[in-house]
């Protein structure tokens, strides 16, 4: 079996056995190894493929086909079911609308040949890496975090470990199909299947609020079904193809209503405006089901989609359309994390917003827009994972996730917090990797489009408040603290110093990444390499090295200074932190961060960018058909 | 080797000018509010004496920050000396800034603490006028290198005067000029105390002096490169936008950051983005 099959097959069936599997110490067993076989398989997969071109595999067709088919069914009547028993009228209406007509043309359409069904090339092997690796890490993750949620936190809540365990690596098996599949069919097929999953994960506490919020994220995933399963129509009976790969490659006039469609799915996948509160809604989920699906590997299928149609965008209306929602989202979804003190919110407003960045890159389509947009998903990936994995442990440990309440983590948990600013840097700092990439963005954009880079540079100024605001609140210590860190499971540990190091190697072999993968990618689409500039590079590596020196600094800890209390207008306790207030008692000091909510209303912001995001989007289906 | 040689001297050179530019500000300042003011020299005998003095810290790692947030800007001159690509010398100055502040927050002291926040603020007012600057000058000058920029025989200021109003707009943000000294001041009465700068003394404090030197040389540069078709015209309008800040600084009131944050933006918005919408139009 060749590598991709096995990549989708494997966890698939790993996930059968989870489901059966009660024992802890057994689970541990099969979660790890199979960790340890996905990574390398994917490591396999990348040095086997990251040498050729666009490959293609062929596979049992009538077989597969029907077993695909007969999923697919099941997977439909599934939806329909749970929408009937829940009386989620929406939820069932959109199973019904996807479900008949494809079957309709399943049987009764005009049947084309499908001479590829799964294509690999340097695109598919950098997701397959970014779901391999941080996939297995954060199952890993799950086995402790899973474990404490249960066994301490929540013993209100059924424990359902298998049933996670199981939906988790069906997932992964999910998103490998999706990287992997040039049958168009079989890619909603598998797009469906991590619709599902989330709803699933979203609903696992079983409370009012998360079965309220799962059927949110199912009803607009759905919506964007709807539209994958217009465009597969269209395409099967007035174009005639259902391959992505002669999708890509078409003459724009015939494909870009399809493309539009599948750009509409895509832009509901990865949650952006106007679809976006599916997105924080299932926040409600364990952490380690945010940082899977919610911020580094199913929301990224949203954008690795429309992101596969950037040729076909590039020039046209639709695309311009496609990234200006991506501009609106960065911009609104920046501003709106300012405002915002909980810590998963703001991950998830800063996800969206990133997500709208890359959107914008791959709305736009030229060959350097795209060379960022990849870029920006792979230390999207690693940063924010890391990210979300140590907010759940903080929340764990210190039963908050408001960021207020994060103040001195760096003497509660040390080893954490330095993680955590790890994570930080990589998000918005120079020159790690989100810098670059946005670097990146705006040397793409200036060139083609600079109105486009209007959303950036004003995004990306608000991007650093709630960042350096955030890390700030980590740093600034008052009083004494006790240490938190001691508790923390090893699978936890593992899992977020493998994160930390990705984070950093990511960054420190950027060239390198983007020489081996990147470049020749947009080299095979379009015939021409982007150059960041030797001298660029050699700056930015010079920078990484100054950042990374900061630690020697502790070498002089506390030498040749005298410590003193702060200043508290003169009237200091002998405590220190106190100070004498106006009645002549003593008052411990307090600080809160500045949220803005003046200039960033959660509520006006998002009405502003739902309208006008819906408006783009109308002009972008609509366009095409005029 | 020419080059490097200049780098070196600039990054030298470029303190010195900077602690002059406080010592002729400190002088002007003086002779507008009818003193005699210190001699023009004074900023570096302050420095000087700063660092002999006991350096007191609240936590043991706050001045760690500031050290590097000097590293940095020194990197940044030097880069900008160089004539390195000009997004890259925005980052550069913007990651030194933010160890500042980071120092400040790590100080732990109310005051420090708010002067953080309002230093962030003040850093995301100004970023887009900055930014928006250097895209201007790329759609003039078709490049990001500030050597290109600076070679370029086209004079800069024309097309961009919008965006070099944008950017003198925000110029006292980053000399800590009224009516924008929100985070710390030059001058010592304000409701903040000394705001970031409060817990830092001796040493770190010296430092902070130097930095801020750099920060006014590279933020004058900027303009410097709005007007460098001709050198000496480049030079002048330098020295002109900062005697501008001067007259500014002191015939000003702070404002509250909320209006500082709004006006950057709106002005931003309608003169630099205005510029540059204009600038698209024309070369289509």
């Amino acid at each position: 079996m060749s590598t991709p099959l096995f990549l989708i097959v494997f966890p698939l069936l790993i996930s059968i056995i989870l489901l059966f599997l009660k024992n802890n110490t057994a689970r541990f067993g099969v979660v790890v190894t199979s960790f340890f076989v996905l990574s390398a398989a994917s490591i396999f997969l990348a040095a086997e493929y990251f040498k050729s071109d666009m490959q293609f595999l062929t596979v049992p067709w009538e077989f597969t086909n029907h077993a695909i088919l007969a999923a697919e069914i099941l997977l439909s009547l599934y939806v329909l079911f749970t929408g009937i028993r829940n009386k989620q009228k929406l939820v069932t209406l959109f199973a019904v609308i996807q479900l008949l007509p494809l079957l309709w043309f399943e049987f009764k359409g005009p049947h084309i040949e499908i001479e590829h069904s799964f294509v690999v090339d340097r695109l598919s092997v950098v997701m397959a890496l970014i779901i391999g690796i941080v996939g297995g890490i954060i199952s890993i993750y799950s086995l402790g975090y899973m474990r404490e949620f249960h066994e301490q936190h929540h013993k209100e809540y059924k424990d359902k470990r298998c049933f996670f365990f199981f939906v988790v690596f069906a997932f992964l098996g999910a998103m490998y199909g999706i990287v992997f599949s040039n049958n168009l069919r079989w890619l909603y097929f598998f797009w469906e299947i991590t619709s599902v999953s989330s709803f699933l994960l979203i609903g696992y506490k079983g409370t009012t609020e998360s079965i309220r919020n799962a059927f949110l994220a199912l009803r607009l995933n759905l919506l964007g079904g709807i539209g994958f399963a217009a465009a597969i129509i269209f395409l099967q009976t007035r174009v005639g193809i259902l391959e992505l790969d002669k999708v890509m490659f078409s003459p724009k006039a015939i494909v870009l209503l399809p493309v539009a469609l599948m750009c509409f799915a895509g832009l509901t996948k990865s949650a952006q405006l106007p679809f976006s509160k599916w997105l924080l809604g299932a926040m409600v989920a364990p952490s380690p089901v945010s940082a899977l699906l919610h911020s580094s590997t199913m929301v990224k299928a949203g954008v690795y989609l429309i992101l596969r149609f950037a040729g076909v965008l590039e020039g046209t209306l639709v695309g311009f359309m496609i990234a200006l929602v991506g501009g609106v989202t960065f911009f609104i979804c920046s501003c709106i994390a300012v405002s915002q003190s909980d810590a998963k919110k703001v991950l998830a407003y800063s996800t969206i917003a990133n997500l709208g960045l890359i959107v914008l890159c791959a709305g736009l389509g030229t060959y350097e827009a795209v060379w960022a947009a990849i870029l920006l998903i792979i230390f999207h990936a690693v940063a924010k994972c890391l990210l979300f994995l140590c907010v759940g442990v903080v929340e764990h440990k210190i039963h908050s996730r408001n960021i207020e309440d994060m103040a001195g983590l760096i003497i509660t948990m040390p080893k954490l917090s330095i993680m955590m600013q790890i994570g930080m840097a990589g998000m918005f700092l120079a020159p790690f990797g989100m810098l670059i990439s946005k670097w990146a963005v705006l040397q793409a954009l200036v060139d083609y489009n600079p109105l486009l880079a209007i959303f950036v540079v004003f995004g990306s100024s608000v991007t650093l408040l709630y960042w350096v605001k955030w890390m700030g609140r980590l740093l600034t210590v008052v009083g004494k603290q006790d240490e938190l860190e001691g508790t923390v499971h090893r699978t936890e540990w593992f899992s977020l110093s493998a994160l930390a190091l990705l984070t950093i190697g990511v960054c420190g072999f950027f060239p390198l990444v983007a020489h081996s993968l990147v470049e020749p990618y947009i080299e095979e689409i379009y015939h021409r390499t982007v150059d960041m500039g030797h001298g660029n590079i050699t700056i930015m590596l010079i920078m990484l090295a100054m950042v990374a020196l900061f630690p020697l600094s502790f070498f002089r800890y506390g030498k040749s200074v005298k410590v003193v209390d702060a200043y508290l207008a003169g009237a200091n306790t002998p405590q220190g932190i106190d100070f004498y207030n106006s009645f002549n008692t003593s008052q411990q000091m307090h600080m809160t961060s500045y949220y803005m909510q003046e200039f960033f209303n959660e509520k006006k912001l998002l009405l502003t960018g739902i309208i006008v995001s819906t408006i783009l989007i109308l002009i972008s289906v609509v366009s095409p058909v005029c | 080797m020419l080059r490097i040689l200049f780098v070196v001297l600039y990054v030298i050179i470029a303190p010195l000018l900077g602690g002059l530019m406080a010592g002729i500000d400190r002088k002007i300042t003086a002779r507008l509010q009818g003193r005699v003011g210190p001699s023009i020299f004074q900023a570096f005998y302050d420095v000087l004496k700063l660092f002999e003095k006991e350096t007191m810290v609240v936590r043991r790692s706050q001045n760690f920050y500031i050290v590097f947030s000097l590293i940095l800007v020194i990197f940044t001159t030097g880069l900008f000396a160089w004539g390195a690509n000009i997004l890259l010398v925005i980052f550069a100055l913007t990651l030194s800034s933010i160890f500042f502040v980071l120092g400040g927050f790590k100080a732990s002291s109310p005051y420090s603490f708010i002067g953080s926040q309002r230093e962030l603020i003040q850093i995301a007012s100004y970023e887009p006028a900055v930014l928006l600057s250097a895209i201007g000058m790329y759609m003039v000058a078709h490049s990001f290198n500030i050597m290109t920029i600076f070679t370029c025989d086209k004079p800069l200021y024309i097309p961009l005067a919008g965006i070099v109003l944008a950017y003198l707009f925000i110029l006292p943000i980053k000399l800590r000029k009224s009516p924008f000294d929100l985070s710390t001041s030059h001058h010592a009465h304000q409701e903040l105390v000394k705001g970031i700068t409060t817990e830092f003394s001796g040493k770190a404090l010296a430092m902070i002096e130097i930095t801020h030197w750099y920060e006014t040389t590279i933020a004058l540069g900027i303009v410097f490169l709005f007007f460098s078709s001709n050198i000496l015209i480049g030079l002048l309008a330098a020295a002109a936008a900062y005697f501008l800040m001067i007259i500014i600084d002191n015939s000003f009131a702070r404002v509250k950051w909320q209006k500082a944050f709004a006006s950057s933006w709106l002005i931003a918005l309608i003169f630099g983005v205005g510029n540059i919408i204009l600038l698209s139009f024309l070369a289509n």
